[in-house]
């Protein structure tokens, strides 16, 4: 099946990428942009067999990084 | 000869790690080990390791991320345990983070750019293994060359390091939005160093100036065995 890791900048973490991104709509004429914030999408086919706790672990040993990172697995019917 | 045994890691994409072996070389005057990132154990008696700059596995997920879970970092956690002295600079001091030897995190510089400059630095702590060769307080001028090296911590960490004498370097001018200005800190006991600036690259005055030979020379001398 496919899960998808979703990591996203912790509330408060100053997001520099995101903001750039921001100036750069706004240099393309868009308005009303409030904030950006650039995260990650990770797609992992895995066995049915794997567990919740295993994702959750794999989230927190590599896919995000706990100090500045959160993250969020959704499992997606195959 | 001073019988100093140190060892470079080299990962896939590491590319300053002949500039810090040259750099081992010139002030203790021993070749050091070589060791490769898929290699299971170090070298036996190591004085220092060395983990060099670069973009480790192209800085693949997170920059350093890779490498620190590598194989050969797991003999690199067990020797800090032993309290061998482990130098990282700039993706070295990355790996350092990733792998949860040092606290916080190195984040994409807070102007988006790259940085490749020398830099000014403040030497916070001058009584570490590292740093003893400076006065505390004085200014030194060390190359920065990084996109990733805006420090991040949470306020407790933070003030947790400044209370510990663990800044061991900061920026004297604006650099990659670091918080505190931070450029180097040390762990809880004082054997391991990571900084994003180079101070392999201020060895000798082909390079443009001498501002980091101090620090490898305090830590063969501060290791050599008689």
């Amino acid at each position: 099946m496919k899960v998808r890791v979703h990591v996203s900048l912790k509330n408060g973490v100053l997001d520099p990428q995101g903001r750039a991104i921001q100036h750069s709509l706004e240099g393309l004429g868009f308005a009303g942009i409030k904030d950006v914030r650039a995260g990650r999408l990770i797609e992992l086919e895995v066995d049915e067999t794997v567990t919740d706790a295993a994702l959750d672990e794999m989230c927190r040993k590599l896919l995000a990084n706990m100090v500045i990172e959160n993250y969020r697995v959704e499992r997606v019917s195959a | 000869m001073s019988g100093f045994r140190a060892a470079v890691i080299t990962f896939p994409g590491s590319n300053c790690d002949r500039d810090m072996a040259d750099a081992l070389e010139k002030v203790s005057g021993e070749n050091p080990f070589r060791v490769w990132h898929g290699d299971a154990e170090l070298p036996d008696n190591l004085d220092f390791i060395a983990l060099p700059g670069g973009f480790s596995y192209g800085d693949y997920l997170r920059s350093g991320a890779m490498a620190a879970r590598s194989r050969i970092m797991r003999a690199v956690v067990e020797a800090v345990g032993r309290g061998v002295p482990v130098l990282g600079v700039c993706n070295g001091f990355q790996v350092l983070t990733e792998a949860g030897l040092l606290p916080g995190a190195l984040m994409r510089n807070a102007g988006i750019r790259f940085v490749c400059r020398e830099v000014p630095l403040v030497v916070a702590n001058g009584q570490s293994l590292f740093t003893a060769g400076y006065e505390q307080g004085s200014r030194i001028t060390i190359p920065v060359a990084h996109h990733d090296g805006n420090y991040f911590a949470d306020d407790a960490t933070l003030d947790r390091l400044e209370g510990e004498g663990r800044v061991a370097f900061r920026y004297a001018e604006p650099v990659n939005g670091s918080a505190r200005d931070i450029a180097g800190i040390l762990n809880e006991s004082g054997n391991v160093l990571g900084m994003m600036p180079h101070p392999e690259r201020m060895i000798e005055q082909a390079q443009g100036g001498v501002d980091g030979r101090a620090l490898f020379e305090n830590v063969v001398r501060g290791l050599v065995r008689v």
